[in-house]
């Protein structure tokens, strides 16, 4: 087989089940609908590690599949570019569906939309395969909508709920002002580059440099600004960022797989991958940079807070992704592409697990999410418990483990950093590490220790569908299929930093893949250069304050949670305001509601009543239909019949006339 | 130059024949099965004798094709004169094949008085196809004011409870359009020295003056029909009124007459007028798209809702035109054949609901995919086109009216680009609370998935939606040669002091 068709099977095989599961799902039955997904997806896999074998061995590839459109000069195409950045995400891709894919079978197990679930997750695995695959922008912009689109649908799987189909329609939305920030950028690329290839745009990239554009006039703006801030908001929509961050933590609304594999481990980090696919053009802005960082910055900070507050277990760990993504913005801001994407791997290795595991907690605990209602599952949930804490050291930066490697490498990223911002971006991810480990184990904590208080719970929160087992709540251990993708995510949560960060971050893994301006943004070259392997950095990292602001806010949590456990409630009467705020999410969701749902309904009832039915309509619409009227009804008058009317007219007409002529 | 009967000729007069005999078989609905029988036959042949356009279509020359010329009133230079380029075929198509759906959409739910109906949607496909293929201008215009009169009917007789006020706004509104645009044709006819071919009118110089008042003589009679904002009320209410098969026809055919207008007559006849006037049109266009994207969305009747949306999406069509690059006037032309596909699937499934709920009222609906799963599929497919979702071909045409305004003015592109929020606002809003929620009263609850017929006239339409979304090339290739001459005329002034 030659390596083209091995790349197009690698998208096309999940299509192809999805499809299958899709339209004929009825017919193949539950059992064919996750058999024939499932092989897509392992096809995929399969194929990409051949692919990366490949390119490991020096082959990349960058052609075009079919031509789209042609318009003018402008050649529209779907096209692959195969490189060492796309086959790292299309491993982290086809593996992290693979588990979930599995995971799925035991999951919705008794839910009626069994077969509508594979095919939308393999139409997702697909999608987010073009949209990583991809060599110009049109089809990276497929992809993101593609994803998108599939988020939606997922979201509100459970459409019967008021909740999910809110934050279904919330999440598109607020992509979608994303996407027109990043439409706009694309179009600008198209405007002055002509072209969408991203192999000829990078390669005039320097050319325009030093391009200004007057958007406003007298003022004048960097080109390259303008469109990587552009491209930039695109990716705020998708992965999140602060301020287009408020439909993540909504979307946890959607069935728990796909919070793992969509909203932890690949659709949101697509911003990620797409601003360090851009390297090229983002190194050429310093502007767009700070701004990056900035965004980054304050997502990682301001959102773990939010995490240290909540009470639903997967609310917990979607701020937590929230503020994992912050870092890895951070790290592209800071030129640190390659610390991005190996956080970006990590990531979604521990993340799915995390997720995964609260899954399993959640059946465990047949449906109740609140974690104040669970304690000491770890005599009833072994595996999970155990899997669940790797992923949460790991999370946390505990030295050894895959989160540390990652992290810490963005926090020396940041601090090797010199542009404006960066301080403030250094405090927060600094600072953000006691955060996260703090809201880690207090949630681990809570759900494994202490006491067992599922006794208590009221069997409010079985609201899915045929979930009302006769039996009273003890937690059981899940079954084989669901605890599977814990232990094999669990391996590399625990291997892979300490594996891959030397050859990946500084072994010129990347390649021509990414471009950095080593000269203006000395990250990487510092941090290079005070690597000496991995373990002398996890030894190296006992000295250094991220590892004892973890240790800090793992004790802290234990603290509050095992051994104080009235001190929260105090802490919360204390601190009325502070809870306030973080209990309203700093009242980004209000504020959204009322200006911009509302006044759009506002304005739009105004035009429609006042522009439309008032002055159109009724002025002048039916306004000169009533003046022809008037002027028909005035001039029948004067068509009376009567010849002493008609006399007397033409006596004055005559009249008149006389006076005129004569 | 072909003698006799060509394909334009039996592209017209087929489905009018089809629906002169339909008429003929008698107003006796007891014959009703054979009546939408000899329709269906109708139509289909009528788009069967159409698909030669595309298949013998020659995209390497921008001139006229598959021409027709013969006298019609000798004494003032009238012919019957038919040809159509890359502009004009696919709308022959796009309409023929609307035919057919119509035809089928209206199969169960016209009880009374089949005939009638059945006969004045074929017998408007083939004015509609004369609309398109006319290049004398009397011809034209007779087309394009006849084909008024079946629509007029079918609002009037077919429709809603207040559907004559609706039928007679539609009615007036687009006659006094037309009105102008006769005296424009009479003063062209005797500025080129006796002619009425519009390819004549196309190269005849005209002063400044001239051009301006055929300018807002072309404008109003072509802005009505598409409608662009202000002149657009008459389409929300011509479409509630309207039965499904007259929405459809509208939305999906009647308004690209008024675009295809603009690139027949305005632009090339009047290129400095239109020159000097763009900020206009383009001021119109980016309102339809920012306030009545904003008006779709307080909407509660589904099919008004559409209706605005329509002028929203078509205020795409007519700002990719004023943008006067390749980009923007093919992005134009496929923002038109995808909104005929996306508007007639949007008003079908309408009609779907109505049919069995008798309502358009948003709130009379709920839950609807716990009942019609089937039928929420579809109807996801083509709320997303309308959104504009890659992959479907509601994206295409925005995507390179958006693409082809940045080149030209980034804050028009920017505000074109507002839909991408609004168009998936007002659409997927609606869509949530028709289709999403829990099963919200007694109708929701007896509802019947779609039937088979209903399922092949969706289908048709999603698999030209996803076709054209993929793949757009064919579409494309077609019209490049036309719109590059187009461009290249308006590129140079035809001004004479």
């Amino acid at each position: 087989m030659n390596m083209q068709t091995l790349y197009l099977t690698v998208p096309l095989a999940p299509l192809a089940g999805a499809l299958v599961a899709g339209l004929f799902g009825k017919t193949i039955g539950r059992t064919g609908a996750h058999l024939v997904t499932i092989a897509g997806v392992l096809v995929a896999f399969v194929c990409s590690l051949l692919i990366f074998q490949d390119v490991l061995a020096g082959h990349t590839f960058n052609g075009t599949i079919y031509t789209w459109l042609t318009s003018g000069k402008l050649s529209l195409e779907v096209g692959f570019l195969i490189d060492r950045l796309t086959v790292v995400m299309m491993l982290v891709v086809t593996f992290v569906s693979l588990m979930v894919h599995i995971y799925t079978i035991g999951y919705m197990h008794d839910d009626p939309g069994y077969q509508r679930f594979f095919s939308y997750i393999a139409l997702f695995t697909f999608s987010m395969l073009m949209l990583v695959m991809s060599n110009n922008f049109l089809q990276l912009f497929f992809g993101w909508e593609a994803v998108g689109l599939v988020s939606y649908l997922l979201i509100g799987f459970w459409f019967t709920r008021d909740t999910a189909i809110y934050a279904n329609l919330k999440a598109f939305l607020v992509n979608r002002v994303g996407d027109f920030g990043f439409l706009l950028g694309i179009g600008l690329i198209q405007a002055y580059f002509g072209t969408l290839d991203y192999a000829q745009v990078f390669q005039a990239a320097p050319q325009f440099a030093d391009h200004a554009i007057t958007l406003l006039e007298g003022h004048s703006w960097s080109l390259l600004t303008v469109i990587c801030i552009l491209l930039f908001i695109g990716a705020m929509g998708k992965s999140a960022q602060f301020p287009l961050h408020v439909w993540l933590p909504d979307s946890m609304e959607g069935p728990t797989p796909i919070s793992a594999l969509i909203h932890a481990a690949t659709m949101v980090t697509a911003g990620i991958f797409m601003v360090a696919r851009m390297s090229p053009l983002f190194e050429l802005s310093d502007t767009a940079l700070s701004f990056v960082m900035i965004i980054g910055a304050i997502t990682a900070l301001f959102m773990g807070f939010l995490g240290m507050i909540q009470n639903d277990i997967k609310r917990v760990i979607a701020y937590s992704t929230l503020s994992q993504l912050g870092y890895m913005t951070v790290a592209l801001g800071a030129s640190a592409y390659s610390v991005a994407i190996f956080h970006l791997m990590t990531h979604a290795f521990f993340k799915a697990l995390l997720f995964l595991g609260a899954g399993s907690v959640i059946i465990g605990m047949h449906h109740d999410q609140d974690i104040r209602n669970m304690g000491g599952l770890r005599k009833y949930m072994p595996i999970t418990w155990i899997t669940m804490l790797i992923g949460s050291l790991a999370l946390i930066g505990t030295p050894g483990l895959s989160g540390f490697y990652s992290k810490d490498s963005i926090i020396e990223a940041v601090q090797a950093s010199h542009l404006w911002g960066s301080g403030f971006a250094a405090f927060a991810v600094t600072a953000s590490v006691f955060v996260t480990a703090f809201y880690s184990f207090r949630l681990y904590f809570m759900v494994f220790h202490g006491k067992e208080r599922f006794h208590n719970a009221h069997p409010a929160h079985c609201d899915v569908e045929g979930d009302t087992h006769g039996h009273h709540h003890v937690p059981h251990e899940s079954p084989w299929v669901v605890t599977l993708p814990l232990v094999l995510l669990a391996i590399p949560s625990i291997y892979s930093g300490w594996a891959y960060i030397q050859p990946m971050l500084y072994g010129d893994f990347f390649g021509s893949a990414i471009v950095i301006n080593h000269a203006a943004h000395p990250a990487m070259e510092e941090l290079k250069s005070e690597f000496h392997g991995p373990a002398e950095m996890a030894m190296h990292a006992l000295s250094t304050a991220p590892f004892w602001l973890a240790l800090a806010g793992v004790l802290s949590a234990y603290f509050l949670y095992m051994v104080r456990k009235d001190l929260p409630e105090k802490i919360r009467e204390k601190t009325g305001i502070l809870y306030t705020i973080l209990d309203n999410k700093y009242g980004f969701d209000r504020f959204n509601d009322w200006f911009f749902a509302g006044g759009a309904r506002l304005i739009g009832g105004r035009l429609w009543r006042w522009g439309d039915v008032a002055a159109i309509d009724g002025l002048l619409v039916n306004g000169s239909a009533r003046v022809v009227g008037r002027i028909a009804r005035i001039s029948r008058e004067l068509q009376s019949g009567y010849i002493y009317h008609y006399a007397f007219a033409m006596i004055i007409g005559v009249a008149l006339l006389a006076t005129w002529f004569v | 130059m072909l003698e006799g009967i060509g394909i334009l000729s039996l592209t017209i007069w087929v489905p009018i024949v089809a629906g002169l005999l339909v008429l003929f078989t008698g107003s006796d609905d007891r014959n009703a099965d054979g009546q939408r029988t000899l329709a269906l036959i109708g139509a289909v042949l009528g788009f069967l004798v159409a698909i030669p356009l595309w298949t013998g279509f020659d995209a390497t020359t921008s001139a006229m094709q598959f021409e027709e010329l013969m006298p019609w009133i000798p004494a003032f230079n009238i012919w019957y004169h038919l040809g159509v380029d890359g502009i004009s075929m696919p709308f022959i198509l796009l309409n023929s094949f609307t035919t057919v759906l119509v035809v089928i959409a209206g199969w169960r739910v016209i009880q009374t008085k089949v005939a009638q109906y059945m006969a004045a949607f074929l017998i408007q496909s083939g004015l509609i196809n004369g609309v398109f293929a006319g290049l004398d201008g009397i011809l034209f215009y007779v087309f394009f004011e006849a084909m008024l009169i079946p629509l007029y009917l079918i609002i009037g007789m077919w429709g809603g409870p207040n559907r004559v006020y609706a039928a007679i706004k539609f009615f007036l509104y687009t006659l006094l359009g037309s009105l102008l645009m006769l005296v424009a044709m009479i003063y062209l006819f005797f500025v080129s020295g006796g002619s009425f071919e519009i390819l004549e009118w196309q190269r005849v110089g005209l002063t400044m003056t001239a051009q301006m008042f055929l300018f807002v003589a072309f404008f109003f009679a072509f802005a009505v029909k598409v409608p662009m904002w202000p002149v657009h009320t008459w389409l929300p209410d011509a479409h509630v009124e309207a039965p499904t098969g007259g929405s459809v026809v509208l939305a999906a055919i009647t308004l690209k007459v008024g675009a295809y207008g603009f690139l027949r007559f305005t632009l090339p006849i009047v290129p400095d007028a239109t020159h000097q006037l763009t900020w206009l049109i383009v001021t119109f266009s980016l309102i339809a798209v920012v306030y009545i994207g904003l008006v779709a969305l307080v909407q509660s009747d589904m099919k008004k809702l559409i209706a605005y949306s329509s002028i929203a999406h078509m205020g795409f069509v007519t700002l990719g035109f004023m943008l006067f690059n390749a980009l923007g006037i093919e992005g134009g032309l496929v923002q038109m054949i995808s909104h005929g596909f996306v508007s007639a699937a949007l008003f079908l499934c309408i009609g779907v609901m109505y049919d069995r709920v008798h309502s358009r009222q948003i709130s009379d609906y709920g839950g609807v995919a716990n009942t019609m799963p089937k039928f929420a599929a579809l109807f996801m497919l083509f709320a997303m086109a309308n959104s504009g979702l890659p992959g479907t071909s509601g994206f295409v045409g925005e995507f390179m009216v958006i693409l082809g305004a940045v080149k030209v003015n980034f804050w028009w592109a920017a505000a074109a680009a507002l839909t991408l929020i609004f168009g998936a606002a007002y659409t997927l809003w609606m869509y949530k609370r028709v289709i999403f929620g829990k099963v919200a009263n007694d109708h929701v609850a007896e509802l019947q998935d779609i039937d088979g017929r209903e399922f092949l006239m969706l289908a048709l339409l999603a698999v030209a939606v996803l076709a054209m979304g993929l793949y757009p090339l064919p579409v494309t290739d077609v019209m490049h040669t036309s719109v590059n001459s187009l461009l290249a005329h308006v590129a140079q002034s035809k001004l004479i002091p």
